[in-house]
């Protein structure tokens, strides 16, 4: 519905751009052409150029088999029919985010910190969350929005100008006959239309963006049927001051936090791409169950008011939340194991060679190294390389 | 002339539905089928995985030969059962599952064996295979349900019963024996 809004004013802003050159065909045709270019890009390239924008590295199941099998373990729970790929973003900053146009097409990428500052059961929340991504094709649907935006904001900075320094001086020229008066009621109208048409569709854009978030954490919950993992996460994530270097404004919906939120700031406003964390968290919390109509019911009782997840998903069934849950802490590395297990797999990913001397230290070696044999700097032996 | 194409209409738009409904339903049938494969994936994998632990783990817990070896017979039966009916292998899973919960819960006692990294990582797969049964337990249950729910729920019922869709069943766990024996009919 809001996505249909977005597209009516895109028309809109191309028949008053049409009119400023006296004629409305011309800039609808403009202003589809435009929307089609840039949708046929991110359609196309969108996740080949958001992964290289963030500079994400490929991993295999060799690379991190504990990342690779919790990946598995949502791809086969949420019923994704091919397994994503998974990428790791060396910041210290924790965020993930999934992206791919279709379920088939589809990639998981999270930082190298949130894989260090994570137990078992919070990274399996968040790739829920991020997988619920994939299986709604929110990649896809916000990609497109995220186009109608910028096609909306360019035409009505373009169209703002025109009508501004050339459309208008032009036209009182050519045009000395009648209807002057009603030329000039069209164009004031036209202006007012094309500042205010950027905002409201950022507004609906953002507003679009909440409900999916909203709708991925009643996926991400129903996935693992334990809404308590992902809450913890998004504490833990709330908690973190870190902003991800290699993020931009296109790409935050994405993300499982927003990547610009300033500390202490509270985002249940109009203008953020995400619910804010607490409320998040309240909801997930509140769940007394796991199914779509235990969220929605967390979320009215939170808000006070209706729910958030479409009627048509709401099905009558309870589903309840698993309280032992199988994996046990024995074999859980602690977060020092965790931080030196992602160390050597960020080395790796550089193509560093990693070689454990006897004396305990660890001896990366750069890929540029050509030496034969190198020797410990803490203790001397001399090991082949 | 007008009452033919009515009648010409109402036949299409019926046809139409009963596309509709029936390619819904196989959709659902086929869903239910490969979530049906997937547990199967899963509880070989799991017979994969214990001689490569259990031969790990001898080195360590020479006190536990017979933990051990309760695991290998139960793993050996299960796997010698996943051709018998769905009644014996369930059980056989069933005592695989409680014999690897109890070396697991023995390797508590063995610090060594915990920092082993061959161990550890033997013990990560096994956790994530575990978990792998009962998710796509639970992904075969919610696809039964949903293809249940389009078999009995009035209009696709009808087509459900013209072409024999027959309502699959739950795959429950009962405590005394892991895997309840599910009959799924694909017909």
């Amino acid at each position: 519905m809001l996505t249909i809004g977005m597209g009516a004013l895109l028309i809109l802003i191309g028949y008053f751009l049409g009119a400023a050159f006296d004629n409305a065909v011309a800039g609808l045709v403009i202003a589809i052409l435009v929307w089609v270019i840039l949708s046929l890009v991110a359609y196309f390239q969108g996740d080949s150029i958001l992964l290289s924008m963030s500079r994400a590295k490929k991993i295999k199941r060799d690379d991190h088999p504990r990342l690779y099998n919790i990946v598995e373990e949502m791809k086969i729970a949420s019923g994704l029919e091919k397994m994503p790929d998974i990428y790791i973003i060396d910041d210290p900053a924790l965020n993930a985010f999934a992206t791919g146009r279709d379920p088939n097409r589809a990639s998981v990428a999270i930082t190298s910190g949130l894989l260090q500052k994570l137990n078992r059961d919070e990274l399996q929340g968040v790739i829920a969350h991020e997988i619920s991504h994939i299986k709604n094709r929110d990649v896809l649907l916000m990609s497109m929005c995220g186009v109608l935006l910028g096609t909306i904001v360019l035409l009505a900075w373009y169209g703002s100008r025109f009508l501004i320094f050339g459309g208008a001086g032009s036209r009182r020229s050519s045009s000395s006959g009648g209807g002057g008066q009603g030329q000039i009621i069209i164009l004031i109208v036209a202006l007012v239309f094309m500042i205010l048409a950027p905002i409201f569709a950022q507004l609906i854009y953002f507003a679009i963006s909440r409900k999916r978030e909203y709708l991925a954490d009643a996926s991400g919950a129903l996935y693992t049927r334990y809404p308590e993992g992902l809450a913890s996460a998004l504490e833990k994530l709330g908690a973190s001051t870190g902003q991800l270097k290699a993020a931009n404004k296109a790409t935050a919906p994405m993300y499982i936090i927003n990547p610009f939120r300033k500390k202490g700031m509270k985002a249940s406003d109009l203008t953020s791409t995400h619910p804010p964390i607490s409320e998040r968290i309240r909801i997930l919390r509140a769940m007394a169950g796991a199914s779509f109509t235990d969220y929605d019911q967390a979320y009215s009782t939170v808000h006070r008011g209706k729910g958030v997840i479409p009627t048509t998903s709401l099905v009558a069934e309870t589903v309840p939340i698993t309280t032992t849950k199988l994996e046990g802490e024995a074999g859980e590395p602690n977060e020092i194991q965790r931080a030196r297990e992602t160390s050597d797999v960020m080395w790796r990913l550089n193509n560093y060679n990693t070689i454990k001397c006897d004396c305990g230290a660890k001896l990366r070696v750069p890929p540029k190294f050509k030496e034969p044999a190198i020797k410990c700097p803490h203790c001397g032996r001399t090991h082949q390389v | 002339m007008v009452a033919v194409y009515v009648i010409i209409g109402i036949v299409v738009v019926l046809a139409v539905i009963l596309w509709v409904l029936y390619n819904g339903l196989v959709r659902l049938r086929n869903q239910v089928k490969n979530a049906w494969a997937q547990i199967d994936v899963q509880l070989k994998r799991r017979y994969d995985l214990i001689p490569n632990l259990v031969e790990t783990a001898k080195g360590y817990m020479k006190h536990e030969r017979e933990t051990l070896e309760a695991v290998t017979n139960a793993r050996n039966l299960a796997q010698q059962m996943s051709s018998a009916g769905a009644g014996q292998r369930a059980k056989a899973e069933g005592e695989l599952s409680s014999a690897l919960s109890r070396l697991l819960a023995v390797v508590e006692n063995y610090p060594d064996l915990k920092a082993n990294q061959n161990f550890l990582a033997l013990q990560e797969e096994l956790t994530s295979t575990e978990n792998k049964i009962s998710f796509s337990r639970q992904f075969y249950n919610d696809s039964v349900l949903r293809y249940n729910n389009q078999t009995q729920m009035v209009p696709s019922n009808i087509v459900a019963s013209m072409f024999g869709f027959k309502a699959s069943e739950f795959f429950e766990v009962t405590l005394a024996a892991e895997r309840e024996a599910p009959k799924v009919s694909f017909t």
